[in-house]
């Protein structure tokens, strides 16, 4: 009886689970599913019939094409700063103990703990109260960098945990000079765990809305091309660039997969071959 | 001669001491420069204690030899992000409550006094108490269903994934690699009025009971209260369900088998040791849900109607449409301190120490 019943319960938050992710992907199907429709008048929201035509003219919406680029390179500037300044923060944390770390810990975390909203309209508050920099691309980078800092230093300073400090003072023995030990030793290691919190970065600016609407002047991201187009028009392009940055990030992760699940394969293997030689 | 040297060795011994006070004071003058605590020929003076404190801190490493070096190393390393954050967080923040006390020259003018003018805090609550209730309420209802959606499926990521365990935990974060508007958008044409999902509620006899539960209005789903918690619970369920799966992934299975082995039931074992060990995820995921969904106003704009709007719709509508900076920031100022009021409050109570 009482093994009956734990088995339904089994199956039932299986089932639940497996409900679980239809309703994260219901929006996903559809997103993708209407980029092949034919829209009948300016919004893409009712099925018609079935085309190619949106994916063989994927950059057909000039103004969309274009706010695309600006995301990109906008994301591309600020990644590139916050990783190097949030690896920095990281490095600092775990590689020293010092005086003040407790309270950058708790510092770190407050730009995630303040909601979107007052972090864009603070800052667009400083902005407003300033005439060097106009509102524009400058004042969206800022802003960007701003919070992805914070994510960047947490994200390496989690993956670089574990690591092992004393190979530099080995580097070091062996008469490396600290430059050359940060560059054959230090940096390949951590290298991953940047590359990792640089990712996420990139996808944190190109898909920001709230914080870029308050400080973007008259610069046009791709989020805030599609809320201001959205109310006149919603064209198929859209569904079409989002499916290609969709199937583009889920390319890379499955890379990441495939590469990390090889890399453990190589080293059971070594372990095994290890093994087997300790036994001989 | 002595002397010197004598007082260059105490100085290097204590350069972390230097170092810290440094980045402070260097932070300090930035705030100050950024929030326009000084003006005038002052502006030159800050400049100029900043220029001093980098170059002198600079020098010390350079003259101070290798223990200060190492001393003075992790502030250099902190140095660049913590001043990035000082000008454009800590100053922002600051400039955000000046402005919320100031009053606009004149009904068009671009120009703002400060003039610890309260009445626009008295407006924020008076106009807008109904969409701070709203935001606190929503994102609250919001909050509890990711977790009951978000626990479930964690679990049976975490215990019964077997090697599926990455792929299907890609499968839960691929949805949000497509952009939030656009997940946002697709989410108010699958709930239209005469979209499918409707015309199959009511087709099955469902209409009724879903309208009874207050989550169908004349025959609507799109435009009511329960969209919009909908959509805010879609696009912030990886934000509780990910701090879940990782506290969850950590519990030693033994644990468990061990319970097992002691005679405890399965609901047993896992009120008694699973569920505790994954507090902390839990802990982590509501912060991480309820902040952004409070301030949320993409989700009542696509998927609610005008008796529905959040403090976030209010906030970005009298600061960008209105240009009423002084009520804009009062409420942002008042979101930001209730927030991080219950922020304390809870850490109070549900406390942990791995949440940073």
């Amino acid at each position: 009886m009482m093994r009956k019943r734990t088995k339904y319960g089994r199956y039932a938050l299986n089932v639940f689970a497996g409900l679980g992710l239809v309703y994260l992907f219901a929006p996903i199907f559809f997103i993708v599913a209407f980029s092949f429709n034919k829209p009948n008048g300016n919004f893409n929201i009712a099925w018609q019939s079935f085309t190619f035509d949106n994916w063989l003219h994927p950059f057909a919406e000039e103004s969309l094409t274009r706010a695309l680029w600006k995301s990109l390179e906008i994301a591309a500037v600020s990644t590139f700063v916050s990783t190097i300044l949030g690896s920095l923060i990281a490095v600092a944390l775990s590689r020293y103990k010092f005086r003040g770390s407790g309270g950058i810990n708790l510092f770190l975390v407050l730009p995630l703990t303040t909601p979107e909203i007052v972090l864009g309209s603070s800052l667009a508050t400083l902005f407003l109260g300033q005439n060097f920099i106009d509102f524009g691309m400058t004042t969206i980078i800022i802003a960007h960098i701003m919070f992805q800092v914070s994510f960047v230093a947490l994200t390496v300073r989690a993956r670089i945990r574990g690591f092992d400090w004393t190979l530099e003072q080995a580097a070091q023995d062996l008469g490396a000079t600290p430059f050359r030990t940060f560059m054959k030793v230090t940096f390949p290691l951590i290298l991953p765990g940047i590359l990792a919190a640089g990712l996420l970065a990139f996808a944190l600016s190109i898909d920001d809305f709230i914080i870029t609407f308050f400080n973007s002047g008259p610069v046009q991201t791709f989020p805030l091309q599609i809320y201001g187009a959205s109310r006149v028009r919603i064209p198929p392009q859209i569904n079409v660039l989002a499916s290609m940055i969709l199937f583009l990030s889920v390319a890379i992760l499955m890379t990441g997969t495939i590469a990390g699940m090889r890399k453990s394969a190589e080293k059971q293997a070594t372990a095994k071959k290890f093994k087997l030689l300790q036994r001989k | 001669m002595t002397e010197t040297v004598v007082r260059q060795n105490r100085i290097a011994r204590n350069a972390d001491r230097v170092g810290m006070a440094a980045m402070i004071v260097a932070s300090i003058c930035l705030v100050a420069l950024g929030a326009h605590w000084v003006s005038g020929p002052m502006v030159s003076v800050v400049v100029l204690v900043l220029l001093l404190v980098l170059g002198g801190v600079l020098g010390l490493a350079i003259t101070g030899g290798p223990e200060a070096r190492r001393l003075l190393a992790p502030y250099g390393l902190l140095k660049p992000g913590m001043l990035w954050l000082a000008l454009f967080f800590l100053a922002p923040v600051w400039s955000l409550l000046r402005i919320s006390l100031s009053t606009k020259e004149s009904r068009f003018s671009v120009k703002y006094n400060f003039n610890w003018a309260f009445q626009n805090y008295a407006t924020a609550f008076k106009d807008f108490g109904k969409q701070f209730e709203h935001a606190f309420v929503y994102a609250a209802i919001a909050t509890v269903l990711t977790i009951l959606i978000g626990y479930p499926l964690a679990y049976v990521i975490a215990f019964r994934g077997g090697k599926y365990k990455n792929i299907l935990l890609g499968l839960v974060v691929i949805p949000f690699f497509t952009s939030y508007l656009i997940r946002t958008i697709a989410w108010s044409t699958i709930l239209a009025d005469r979209g499918f999902v409707v015309r199959a509620l009511n087709a099955v006899g469902l209409g009724n009971v879903f309208e009874w539960l207050h989550i169908m209005d004349n025959g609507k789903l799109l435009n009511t209260p329960a969209a919009v918690i909908g959509g805010l619970t879609y696009n912030f369920l990886p934000f509780m369900l990910l701090p879940i799966y990782v506290s969850l992934e950590k519990i030693d299975v033994n644990l468990v088998n061990a319970a097992g082995d002691l005679y405890s039931s399965a609901t047993r074992a896992f009120r008694k040791v699973v569920f505790p060990l994954s507090i902390p995820g839990v802990f982590a995921g509501t912060l991480l849900t309820f902040i952004p969904a409070a301030g949320d106003f993409v989700n009542a704009q696509f998927l609610g109607n005008p008796n529905t709007t959040m403090i976030g719709n209010s906030i970005q509508d009298q600061f960008l449409k209105q240009n009423n900076y002084p009520v804009a920031s009062a409420m942002a100022a008042v979101l930001m301190v209730s927030i991080a009021t219950l922020v304390l409050l809870y850490t109070r109570i549900f406390g942990t120490e791995d949440l940073a």
